[in-house]
C-alpha cells in the first residue's frame, strides 16, 4: 500500500542520507523506524511525507507516487507545531479549509472528544501541556482522514506517563480509521507496544538493517513472552547495526580520517 | 468529564480575578503618577512661598493658565489638529512604503540585497540632515513636511516587518506545505498572522518617530502646529506656552499610541497570555 522503491537522498551537500531503501507496508499496518541518531529517519519521513523529494528510486501509495505534499499523507511532527495564532480547534480544522464551517467546527469538536480534549477547543495552545498539544497535533493530521499517517518522534519530548497514555490513545485512534502508520522512535519499548514490524536502521549512509515482525497479539502484555522476545531480538539488531559500523568497511573508514587531516 | 472540571475552573476564577486586578491596576497608576505629581505640587509649593519666581520654569498652575488660554481662543485646537493631520499623513505614507519594501526585502533574497545596504546607509542619515533638501526640493509647505515624516516612519516599519519575514518560522511554513496551501492561503493563514506582531511593534514605533519627526517638520516654518507653538512660545518670551505645548505632543503621541494598540489588541489576544506570563 505504501512502497518504498530503492529510495535514495543525497542532500545538496554530498551527505548521503540514505541509500536503496526498500520497503512495502500493508493497509493498516503500524511501522516503526528506530536506529541511532543520523540514520536518516527523519529524511526518509520528508520524502514520504513529500516534504523533500528523494535523489533516486520512488514512493507509492496505492499506486500514486508522492512527489510533493499528498492528501493521503498526514504528518505528526516532532514538536506539535500548533499555530499559535489558532484556538485548539482551530488548529485540528485546518486542514478542513475546503469544508463549510458548521462541519468543520462539528469535525473539530469530535476530534478534541477523540484526543481526551473536549472543552479545551476555545483555548489557546499555549495553555496546553507538551502531551496535550502533541494530541492536538494528531488530531489535526487525522481530521482530514489520511491512509497514511507519519510521526517523526511524537512523543521524544515527553514523560514515560504521558507517553504511555498517548500510546494508548493513538492505538484507540489507529483502531477507529486503521490508517497506515509509520512511527519514528528512539525508544524500543514504544517500537514494540505499537508496531507491527519495527525496521531497524543503520547510519551512513542510512540503510535498512534489519526488519523485526512483532508477533503479540495486541494490547500487548509488556511482561508477556512475545513482547520480551521482540524487545530481545530489535535490541539484538540494533546492537548489531552498531557495532558493525566499524568493521565493514575499514578501509573507507580511515581513508575518510585521512581526508580530514 | 474534562467539561465540568473546566466550568469549575471558570466559576472559581470569575468572582476574584478582577476584583485583584483592579486594585493592582489602582496601585500601578497611583505608582507611575506619583513622581510627576510630587515634582509639580513640590514646584508649585516652592514658587508660592517666594523661593523662586518661576519665571523660566513656570509652575503647574500658570501652564494650567496658558492651557486654558489657548483652549478658550480656540488656538489649541488649531495647532493639535494641525500636527495631527501632518503626522498622520506622514505615518500613512511611511508605514505604507516602508510594510511593502520591507515585504519585498524580506520575500525575495535578490530584492533584500539590492536594497537593503542603500537603505541601511540612508538610514544612518540624521533626520535634520534632509531639512534643506527637502525645503528646496518641495518647498515651504505641507509637502516636505510630510516627506520628512514619512522618511522617519518609514524606517522602523521597513526593518521590522522585513525582519519580521525573514524571522517566520520555517516549521510552521512546513506545516501550511503539508496541507498543500496555495501560495495565496500561505500568505493570509501562515505569514500575514505570523508577522502581525512585529509589524504591530514596527508601526507603533514608527508613529512615535513620526511625532519626533513633526517637531523636526514644524521648526522648519510652520504657522500652525504644536512645533510653531514651541518656537512661538521662545519668541515671546513665554516658558508657560512651551511647556504647554510640550505636555500636548506627550498626550497626543500617547492617545494616539493607544489607539493604535487598541485597534490591534484584537489580532493579538492569542499574545496576551505568553506577555503576562513573562
Ligand atoms: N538538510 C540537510 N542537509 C544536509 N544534510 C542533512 C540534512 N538533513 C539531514 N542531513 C544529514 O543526513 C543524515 C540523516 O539525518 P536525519 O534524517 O535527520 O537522521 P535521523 O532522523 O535518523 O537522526 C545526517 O547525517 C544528517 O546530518
Ligand atoms: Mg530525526
Amino acid at each position: 500500500m505504501l512502497t518504498l522503491s530503492s529510495v535514495s537522498k543525497t542532500y545538496a551537500d554530498g551527505t548521503e542520507a540514505l541509500r536503496d531503501i526498500r520497503l512495502d507496508i500493508d493497509q493498516g499496518e503500524i511501522v516503526a523506524l528506530v536506529g541511532g541518531s543520523g540514520c536518516g529517519k527523519t529524511t526518509l519521513m520528508r520524502l514520504i511525507s513529500g516534504l523533500d523529494t528523494a535523489s533516486s528510486g520512488s514512493i507509492a501509495v496505492d499506486g500514486e507516487t508522492i512527489a510533493a505534499p499528498h492528501p493521503a499523507v498526514g504528518v505528526v511532527f516532532q514538536e506539535p507545531r500548533l499555530l499559535p495564532w489558532l484556538s485548539v480547534a482551530d488548529n485540528i480544522a485546518f486542514g478542513l479549509h475546503h469544508l463549510p464551517k458548521a462541519e468543520r467546527i462539528a469535525t473539530a469538536q469530535d476530534a478534541l472528544t477523540r484526543v481526551g480534549l473536549a472543552g479545551y477547543g476555545d483555548r489557546w495552545p499555549r495553555e496546553l501541556s507538551g502531551g496535550q498539544q502533541q494530541r492536538v497535533s494528531i488530531a489535526r493530521a487525522l481530521v482530514p482522514k489520511p491512509k497514511v499517517l507519519l510521526l517523526d518522534e511524537p512523543f521524544s519530548a515527553l514523560d514515560a506517563f504521558t507517553r504511555a497514555a498517548l500510546h494508548e490513545q493513538l492505538l484507540g485512534l489507529w483502531d477507529a480509521i486503521r490508517p497506515t502508520i509509520v512511527i519514528v522512535t528512539h525508544d524500543v519499548d514504544e517500537a514494540i507496544r505499537l508496531a507491527d514490524r519495527v525496521v531497524v536502521m543503520r547510519p551512513k549512509p542510512g540503510r535498512i538493517f534489519e526488519v523485526v515482525s512483532v508477533a503479540a497479539p495486541r494490547p500487548r502484555d509488556p511482561l508477556g513472552l512475545p513482547y520480551e522476545k521482540a524487545k530481545r531480538r530489535v535490541l539484538h539488531a540494533l546492537d548489531r547495526s552498531l557495532q558493525n559500523e566499524p568493521t565493514t568497511k575499514p578501509a573507507a573508514a580511515s581513508g575518510d580520517a585521512a581526508l580530514w587531516w | 468529564m474534562s467539561d465540568i472540571i473546566l466550568d469549575q475552573d471558570k466559576n472559581n476564577a470569575a468572582p476574584s480575578a478582577p476584583r485583584s486586578s483592579v486594585a493592582r491596576r489602582i496601585f500601578h497608576y497611583a505608582l507611575a503618577f506619583s513622581v510627576p505629581l510630587a515634582l509639580a505640587l513640590g514646584w508649585e509649593f516652592a514658587v508660592r512661598a517666594g523661593w523662586s519666581n518661576g519665571r523660566l520654569m513656570p509652575p503647574p498652575s500658570r501652564i494650567l493658565d496658558a492651557f486654558a488660554d489657548l483652549t478658550a481662543s480656540g488656538e489649541l485646537k488649531i495647532h493639535i489638529l494641525a500636527t495631527l493631520a501632518r503626522v498622520l499623513a506622514g505615518f500613512a505614507l511611511g508605514a505604507v512604503t516602508g510594510a511593502v519594501i520591507g515585504a519585498l526585502a524580506g520575500v525575495s533574497d535578490i530584492a533584500r540585497r539590492t536594497l537593503d545596504p542603500s537603505l541601511q546607509a540612508l538610514r544612518s542619515v540624521p533626520s535634520i540632515a534632509w531639512v534643506p533638501l527637502f525645503l528646496l526640493w518641495l518647498g515651504i509647505f505641507e509637502a516636505s513636511k510630510i516627506a520628512l515624516i514619512a522618511v522617519g516612519v518609514f524606517f522602523p516599519v521597513y526593518l521590522g516587518v522585513s525582519g519580521a519575514i525573514e524571522g517566520i518560522d520555517r516549521k510552521l511554513v512546513e506545516v501550511g506545505r503539508v496541507f498543500r496551501l496555495t501560495p495565496f492561503q500561505m500568505t493570509t493563514r501562515i505569514l500575514l498572522p505570523a508577522i502581525l506582531p512585529a509589524t504591530i511593534i514596527a508601526l507603533r514605533a514608527g508613529l512615535g518617530l513620526g511625532f519626533m519627526f513633526v517637531v523636526a517638520a514644524e521648526f522648519m516654518g510652520a504657522s500652525e502646529g504644536l512645533g510653531y507653538l514651541l518656537v512661538d512660545g521662545q519668541q515671546m518670551g513665554r516658558p508657560d506656552r512651551i511647556l504647554a505645548a510640550i505636555i500636548a505632543f506627550a498626550a497626543l503621541g500617547k492617545i494616539c499610541d493607544g489607539i493604535l494598540v487598541v485597534l490591534t489588541r484584537p489580532l493579538l489576544r492569542w499574545q496576551d497570555l505568553a506577555r503576562s506570563q513573562l
